[in-house]
């Protein structure tokens, strides 16, 4: 059970560093840490003890696979993620040429 | 197996791949292409809204059947609610494309604008038909990546501020949505709507099940802008292209926000009573705080933005009151009544709140301006946009003929009937404050004196913007016959009778 925890707690620290962070990059990097806790998570969720790759050899029947459906998702969740990630980046590249700086504090345009 | 579903994904992804390709080759291929292809769509969305009525059609992806009654291949499912939202995405789509054909004129590269409007049309689509919930979650990162993108199109320090805003946020939630289903997917071993909720049926852990549940609400809450969670919209909205802003304000937090939230709360969880409450806490807590923020706005699209808030408050209540019903088990036919009123309202908002952002979008196309201290005197100028967004505003401050005030109505007869005697006089209140917030957009847009003389040169906006301006306030004069009883039937009651009967909507999927 200790795996699924630890996972969660990476998720909080991404969690926190989104909240606390004031560079845009560390905020960027913190989303990354969230999403691959999420996909952690995901992954751990398909894990047999003891299972084998899930490639089925009937001369040789094994009881145990592992369960290959949470690897495929994760694998399109990840694809998902690099796009995000991607964009984000593209945005805090453009905000640094307009206003000149990483600080989140003076990027202040719109508020009410 | 209906081969018309496929269709809504597949068009306008092929139609973003195209407009990159052959955009740059042939001069003006972008915007009729994306306007053909959006029209294609409204004639086929309306055709299946009157021909699904309440059945329950299955498209099987690769023609995976069932195997021992247990779906293994990826679902698209079409039912009358369903048909419902895909009209609205397909109208309001078709007319803020044909509207953008002279409103984006003025940014450059419009091969990018087109492309990236027709892959959110195909992102919403999808949310919308798929049966399963991992697809929910791919079709909605499909049309968040685009509109993320769309929001900035401006590259302006405020577009890129509220593109950041609206990012990081709706990061958070793919990743929420993404924690509830794996935690789903851990306990019932299964993807699809309708089997997940045989299995959940036989038999559950009570705590486990709320956390999926809270995941799930405060995911997808955070897409569809409930109150605590509403931080990114004002800005969002305010800051996107106007044909845009009615896109976002108008479907997408409908589609893959409410419709969303509906779908699975109904038809997937069992209905309990904490969960309704809960809802409706939230939805009455939009409803009010929204249209308080609204009132001290003077940038036109940000006062317009709130009330999206608030509205979507209304379409909350309304279903939340009707799973309260429910949950207790009692007069089922009030339970009806409200969860029909919360979907006509959805509807009416999508034609009023889309027409309304096109209408600040020809304010500011033609004054250059948001603020409504600087304008004045505009009835004169712009004779239709004035009279377009004066029937847009009656409609949503909820004044007969207009469909808003069929909507609310029936909201607050069904609040009564149901003995929520608090909620209804909420939303009369919210009602009220609405109405006057439109007073002061109409009195100083349109009607106070200008000053200064620079107001000759101000100009009627050209044909694209006026005939979608024109086209919508039809619309919403046209949606208040809805109201009556052979129309009702035919539209209102499938997807209420679809929402009010889970073990239907299952059964009819995986053939139990």
């Amino acid at each position: 059970m200790i795996p699924y925890y630890l996972c969660f707690i990476l998720f909080l620290v991404g969690l926190y560093g989104v909240i606390t962070r004031r560079n845009l990059v560390k905020i960027a990097i913190s989303l990354s840490i969230m999403e691959f806790s999420t996909f952690l998570i995901f992954a751990l969720i398909g894990f047999r003890e003891g299972g084998v790759a899930p490639i089925v050899d009937p001369a040789d029947p094994v009881k145990l696979y592992v369960d290959p459906l949470p690897q495929a998702l994760v694998l399109t969740a990840i694809v998902i993620g690099l796009a995000t990630t991607a964009m984000l980046m593209a945005v805090i590249i453009r905000i640094y040429r307009k206003y000149g700086t990483f600080d989140i504090r003076e990027i202040k345009n719109l508020r009410g | 197996m209906n081969p018309m579903i496929p269709l809504f994904v597949v068009i306008p992804l092929a139609g973003a791949f195209l407009i990159m390709i052959l955009g740059r080759f042939i001069r003006n291929f972008n915007k009729y292409l994306a306007s053909l292809i959006l029209l294609f769509l409204v004639v086929v969305s309306f055709w299946s809204l009157f021909t699904t009525g309440s059945n329950v059609s299955v498209y099987k992806a690769g023609g995976w059947e069932a195997i021992n009654s247990v779906p293994i291949g990826v679902y698209m499912v079409m039912d009358g609610f369903t048909a419902i939202v895909l009209c609205i995405i397909n109208l309001i789509g078709f007319l803020s494309v044909f509207y953008s054909i002279s409103y984006i004129a003025r940014y450059t590269s419009e091969n990018y604008f087109y492309a990236l409007f027709c892959l959110m049309v195909a992102g919403m689509n999808g949310v919308v038909l798929s049966g399963d919930i991992f697809n929910i979650f791919v079709f909605l990162e499909i049309s968040a990546i685009s509109s993320y993108a769309l929001v900035a199109f401006g590259v302006e320090k405020n577009e890129l501020e509220a593109t950041f805003k609206y990012q990081v946020l709706g990061g958070i939630a793919s990743f929420l949505i993404l924690m509830g289903i794996a935690f789903i997917y851990w306990e019932a071993k299964t993807l699809n709507i309708a089997d997940i909720r045989n299995v959940f049926s036989s038999g559950y852990d009570r705590s486990y099940y709320l956390l999926i549940q809270i995941l799930l609400l405060s995911g997808f809450g955070l897409k569809a802008a409930i109150i605590p969670f509403h931080a990114w919209l004002p800005d969002a909205h305010s800051s996107a292209p106007s044909p845009i802003s009615a896109m976002l304000s108008g479907v997408l937090i409908k589609a893959v926000g409410i419709y969303v939230i509906i779908r699975l709360f109904f038809n997937m969880f069992a209905i309990s009573e904490g969960m309704a409450i809960l809802i409706t806490t939230l939805g009455a807590l939009s409803m009010v705080v929204g249209v308080f923020l609204a009132i001290g706005q003077w940038d036109i699209k940000r006062l317009l933005a709130y009330h999206s808030i608030s509205q979507m408050g209304y379409v909350i209540l309304s279903v939340g009151i009707g799973m309260m019903l429910i949950s207790r088990g009692i007069r089922s036919e009030i339970a009806a009544l409200a969860i029909a009123g919360g979907i006509f309202h959805l509807i009416n908002h999508a034609a009023f709140k889309g027409l309304l952002f096109l209408n600040a979008g020809a304010i500011e196309y033609s004054t250059g301006t948001r603020n409504l201290q600087e304008m004045g005197g505009l009835a004169k100028s712009m004779p239709a946009t004035s009279a377009t967004s004066l029937v847009a505003s009656l409609s949503i401050s909820g004044i007969p003929p207009f469909n808003g005030f069929f909507s609310k109505l029936i909201i607050i007869v069904a609040a009564i009937m149901a003995r929520f005697y608090f909620l209804a006089f909420l939303a009369v209140i919210v009602s009220i404050i609405t109405l006057a917030s439109f007073m002061k957009f109409q009195r100083y847009a349109f009607y106070n004196k200008a000053e200064g003389d620079n107001k000759q040169k101000i100009k009627e906006v050209p044909f694209p913007m006026l005939f979608s301006m024109i086209v919508l306030g039809i619309i919403c004069l046209l949606l208040s016959l809805l109201v009556f009883p052979g129309i009702r039937e035919m539209i209102l009651t499938p997807a209420t009778d679809i929402l009010m009967d889970p073990s239907r909507y299952s059964s009819q999927i995986t053939g139990i």
